[in-house]
């Protein structure tokens, strides 16, 4: 499942990458001076883009998938403590979960 | 440099980096980053944001295998989580706050460590003391398979152990690098787990951590589809490809060499940081 996850993640992200060198936005890569690109950087516009079929936001769907495979493995804890009615750990797992919701709520707007 | 060029250069580079990390179990994301930052002159906020991604290529397609074998302990691992992620968050949030410059002191100073920690002595099995009552209230206890059969081991010191996991998710968080060398020593340092446990534990932990401070990274835009791509890539296929070469042969001419890299590239990121030049 985790190597699933994983798998798919880079596949996505190896296609993006190959349409995106087949039909680059710029000639030169520009990393030296930071510039934030909204439309690369929330869940929203990132599906939109991939929708459309956009190879940069390809790139960002598989690295999303990427982020969100160890937050599927917390939620796979969360249930597997459920089952052994391990109460005080499946708070626990829930707490994590809670924290790496959070931080994915921050990128979904 | 064309766009093809330098993401060939970038791939090329990624997998000699998880290549390296595979083999000496630094991973690859503490070499990744000073090289985008002092060859390829990236923004440190680029290379970090494409180094956390491969963290948790890296992490999760590794972790599976020692959890089949009993060798990491979930429990262990989840209750850590808290301290790690919870740093992590801390972490991300304050590369927004912290210069560049400061970025890249720490950042040389954690190689320096990390290179330090790769040579330590294997610590010879811990007298286990009977565990205590926090360790039982949260059931921090475990066997693991061994030579002379199954052992078992108790979790000592945990909120110690608490605390230098909350400041590995703060390093991993800020530099986004796994930070398993200080996750290790907490457990098998503070903590008194076994070896195997810790290590395995600890691979474990940083996919989730990572994770923590991913969603932050990608709302401020520090993912870059264009450079975390090679980045992701490479360092994923170097260190499948040094898992194998893992299994035959044990590295330590190599992992020697990799050690004086890291030094060299630990004070080279301090005096970049410390002159201005990042």
């Amino acid at each position: 499942m985790l190597r699933f996850g994983v798998t798919l993640a880079a596949v996505l992200v190896a296609i993006g990458g190959l349409l995106s060198l087949r039909h680059p936005r710029q000639a030169e890569p520009n990393y030296r001076h930071f510039h934030a690109n909204a439309a690369l950087s929330s869940i929203a516009s990132i599906v939109h883009g991939a929708v459309h079929l956009d190879p940069q936001s390809i790139i960002q769907l598989g690295l999303l998938l990427l982020i969100a495979t160890p937050v599927a493995r917390v939620v796979f804890c969360v249930v597997g403590f459920g089952r052994q009615r391990d109460r005080l750990y499946v708070a626990i797992s829930a707490t994590v979960l809670a924290i790496l919701l959070y931080s994915l709520i921050k990128a979904g707007r | 440099m064309s766009l093809l060029l330098f993401t060939s250069l970038v791939f090329l580079t990624s997998v000699l980096a998880g290549l390296l990390g595979a083999l000496t179990g630094l991973g690859g994301g503490v070499v990744i980053v000073p090289v985008l930052a002092l060859l390829f002159k990236v923004d440190l906020r680029y290379a970090i944001g494409a180094s956390l991604v491969s963290v948790i290529a890296t992490s999760s397609g590794a972790a599976v295998a020692y959890v089949r074998e009993g060798l990491s302990n979930i429990r262990i691992g989840m209750f850590l989580e808290i301290a790690t992620t919870l740093g992590a968050l801390l972490g991300a949030y304050l590369t927004a706050r912290v210069s560049n410059h400061w970025i890249a002191i720490v950042f040389g100073a954690v190689l320096l460590f990390s290179a330090f920690a790769s040579f330590r002595k294997k610590p010879p099995p811990s007298q286990q003391t009977p565990s205590g009552p926090l360790a039982a209230r949260l059931e921090l206890s475990g066997t693991y398979p061994s030579l002379d059969g199954e052992k078992s081991y108790s979790a000592q010191r945990i909120p110690l152990g608490f605390g230098i996991m909350f400041g590995a998710g703060t390093l991993s968080g800020l530099l986004g690098i796994g930070s398993g060398a200080v996750k290790v020593l907490a457990m098998d340092q503070a903590m008194k787990l076994p070896f195997k446990v810790s290590t395995t534990t600890s691979n474990f932990m940083i996919g989730v951590t990572a994770a923590a401070s991913a969603g932050i990274y990608l709302a401020r835009g520090y993912i870059d589809p264009g450079i975390a791509m090679p980045v992701m890539l490479g360092v994923l296929a170097g260190s499948l490809l040094g898992t194998r070469i893992l299994v035959r042969s044990r590295a330590h001419t190599l992992k020697l060499v990799f050690a004086l890299v890291i030094v060299v590239l630990g004070c080279e990121m301090i005096y970049s940081g410390w002159t201005g030049k990042i």
